[in-house]
């Protein structure tokens, strides 16, 4: 698929076809029981990227992660590491370090302590050791907490000493397992921000689990929407945001209009008619009368008092049914001749309208040519 | 109205343990302790001065004054008594360690087994409360005796030639006082293992430790205060335990718990026998606040950690 432009981006090894895997999962089951967590799942990652797992609970992404640390084998298939085998390797012995989901501060040890502890195993002489921790502390911003226990900290501190803990042994890849899940939404959206900025500077690779979709598509440069258990598609955040390859994708990534249609033949080509009497061609031919749906964000509606001009523009008659202010931006609620309400959301750019919408108004929304995505699934 | 009376049963609350330290632990302590400060006599009861209430205050004024430390003094003089509480001290001591060695594998175990099981791990780890405590340790006198169970299984199996001496020894002792405090050992391990986060054990592994550096860097040091709490609910019945050196061990053996039994029984020497107490307690008071002051912390500590 081409890369859509939102922005640019200079890194992209993901496209280039010389580049070699870092993390390759290959073929990969976990079965628990009779019960299948990971099921037959192949995924790349490459050096330096910060990748998400991002999906509903109960999907299977700690799972992977786990594997990925060694705390769990896989039933079938294989991990590869740098181009070796993970299998049989036990967690302390890869060069891999996670920070998890709890945290797991040791309670009996302090800050410092705490972030020494892989040094202090890995033997590293004592002055080396203080002088890596005290860059770690630094490092989070907890030169002042050294000595506390952890129970003596906010749970914002404790993420910090977990992430510096997991990072004090530079590993080649970090695992971060909902790292910022315990934490309230301010102080999420800053450790974003830091997450990836520590990610740039250090250049790991970065392999972090979220059921957060906001957070994915913030964070990382390739996310992995799973759902039971398998991978439904990898793409860059602005690639799930508009090309979705399924309903599920579209659905569980931001606010979205299925409009629902079936494939009709015109002049030897598939098309598709919806019940709002849009037609729109279809990039492949597909059996007549098949179910298939258009998918169009909200943004990408636009509703108006005139019927919209210009080639190619989809444009549905629909009344006013609710109004949602957001402040930054208003979604109109609309309801189409056939019942079906969708959403358009208009950005606040101005302070105030001349003549705004009101309630019950008869209205035009419009969508262009290329907002529709197919969807089949 | 309503908070006053809240306020007078929260009082009354608080007032029953202190009214059940001060009546069953304290007053009895007090009569002890002043027992100690008497002299024995041929009388009932076998000592004096006795106090009577009924001839006025004078009288017990000079009652009070006939109180002396010369069971005390005497409890020095005669190393059999030093003899006997280091030898306890020891014997307890011992005791504990293998306690220990023995219910932290057991404990771990119960922990790691599937949450299902737990409850029958717990139940078989205190059945055999459900037999008279007595009767368990005359049983032992069969497994152990020169003839007893133990031996033949040995002698048998080709171990040994000749029957091992174990009766009426210290490893009989020993054995005695592991069997019947495991328990004691096993639950409080157990309660510090089992609500122990296994993450934590992970988070170990992913740093470089294997699971035996795990175990000794992390799962240990954490579950001191159960390891603390299960030592001293050993150590202090052990010091001072009666039935187990008495039916186990030799003649020979020393225990505080048996000294103070022939003095109160066979001399019927109550003064001193008293005094051998109050010793003793006073020796014990030392681990009991130990033990608090762990516990205490240990609360604390947890109290903030949430
Ligand atoms: N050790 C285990 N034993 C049995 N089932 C497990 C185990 N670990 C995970 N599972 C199951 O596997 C599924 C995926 O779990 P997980 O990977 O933790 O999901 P999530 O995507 O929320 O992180 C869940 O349904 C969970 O119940
Ligand atoms: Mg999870």
């Amino acid at each position: 698929m081409k890369s859509l432009g939102i922005f640019r981006r200079s890194f992209a090894p993901w496209a280039d076809p010389n580049a070699k895997p870092f993390i390759s999962f290959r073929n990969v089951t976990k079965r628990f029981g009779d019960f299948t967590a990971v099921d037959n799942l192949s995924l790349d990652i490459y050096t330096r990227e910060f990748f998400a797992l991002l999906g509903g609970s109960g999907c299977g992404k700690s799972t992977l992660l786990r594997m990925l640390a060694g705390f769990e084998q896989p039933t079938s298939g294989e991990i590869m590491l740098d181009g070796q085998s993970l299998s049989g390797i036990p967690p302390y012995r890869r060069p891999v370090n996670m920070m998890f989901q709890s945290y797991a501060l040791f309670p009996h040890m302090s800050v410092e302590k705490n972030i020494a502890f892989g040094l202090k195993q890995d033997g590293m002489p004592k002055t080396e050791i203080a002088e890596r921790v005290a860059q770690m502390l630094k490092l989070v911003k907890l030169e002042a907490f050294a000595a506390r226990k952890p129970h003596q900290l906010s749970g914002g501190q404790r993420q910090r000493v977990a992430l510096a803990r997991s990072l004090a042994k530079r590993p080649k890849v970090l695992l971060l397992d909902e790292p910022l899940g315990a934490l309230d939404k301010k102080l999420r959206e800053e450790t974003q921000f830091e997450l990836m900025d520590l990610q740039y500077e250090l250049g790991l690779t970065f392999v972090v689990v979220t059921h957060d979709q906001e957070e994915a598509m913030t964070m990382s440069d390739r996310i992995a929407v799973m759902s039971h258990g398998r991978v439904i598609q990898v793409a860059t955040p602005a690639e799930i945001y508009e090309a979705p390859n399924s309903r599920f994708v579209a659905e569980f990534i931001g606010d979205v209009n299925m409009i629902e249609g079936k494939v009709a033949l015109e002049d030897g080509r598939s098309i598709l008619r919806t019940a709002e009497g849009i037609s729109v061609a279809l990039p492949e031919t597909l059996a007549e009368g098949q179910s298939v749906a258009l998918a169009v964000r909200p943004e990408k509606l636009k509703v108006s008092r005139q019927q919209p001009e210009g080639a190619g523009v989809h444009a549905m008659r629909g009344e006013i049914w609710d109004i949602a202010y957001f402040g930054d931006m208003t979604v109109f609620h609309v309801k189409l001749p056939s019942g079906k309400i969708v959403k358009a959301s208009s950005l606040n750019a101005t302070r105030g309208v001349e003549d705004p919408f009101g309630y019950d108004e008869q209205i035009w929304v419009s969508f262009e040519p290329q907002a529709g995505i197919v969807l089949k699934g | 109205m309503q908070r006053a009376i809240s306020a007078v049963t929260r009082r009354l609350v608080i007032l029953i343990p202190y009214g059940w330290l001060l009546f069953f632990f304290l007053i009895p302590f007090l009569i002890v302790l002043r027992i100690s400060m008497s002299t024995s006599a041929v009388a009932m009861p076998p000592y004096t001065p006795v106090f009577d209430w009924s001839e006025g205050w004078a009288r017990i004024r000079s009652a009070l004054s006939e109180l002396s430390f010369d069971n005390y003094v005497w409890l020095a003089g005669d190393p059999l008594y030093l003899n006997a509480y280091l030898s306890s001290l020891w014997i307890a001591l011992v005791s504990t360690a293998l306690t220990l060695l023995i219910a932290y594998p057991m404990a771990y175990g119960m922990a790691k087994a599937p949450t299902t099981l737990r409850p029958t791990l717990v139940m078989l780890v205190i059945l055999p409360f459900w037999t008279s405590f007595l009767i368990r340790v005359y049983a032992w006198i069969g497994i152990l005796k020169p003839e007893g169970l133990f031996n033949q299984f040995l002698l048998s199996m080709g171990v040994i030639r000749e029957p091992l001496i174990i009766l009426n020894t210290n490893w009989a002792i020993y054995i005695g006082i592991v069997y019947c405090y495991l328990p004691f050992m096993v639950l409080p391990l157990y309660s510090a293992l089992e609500k122990m986060d296994h993450s934590l054990t992970e988070a170990a592994l992913d740093l470089g430790c294997t699971p035996i550096q795990a175990f000794w860097r992390v799962t240990f040091p954490l579950s001191l205060p159960g390891v603390i709490a299960g030592c001293l609910l050993v150590f202090i019945p052990a010091v001072g335990e009666f039935v187990i050196p008495d039916l186990l061990g030799g003649s020979e053996t020393l225990m505080i718990g048996r000294t103070l039994w022939n003095e109160f029984n066979g001399n019927r020497d109550w003064p001193v026998s008293s005094a051998v107490a109050v010793v003793l307690l006073l020796l014990l008071v030392v681990p009991i606040m130990l033990f608090q002051t762990a516990q205490a912390r240990a609360e604390r500590a947890e109290r903030e950690g949430r």
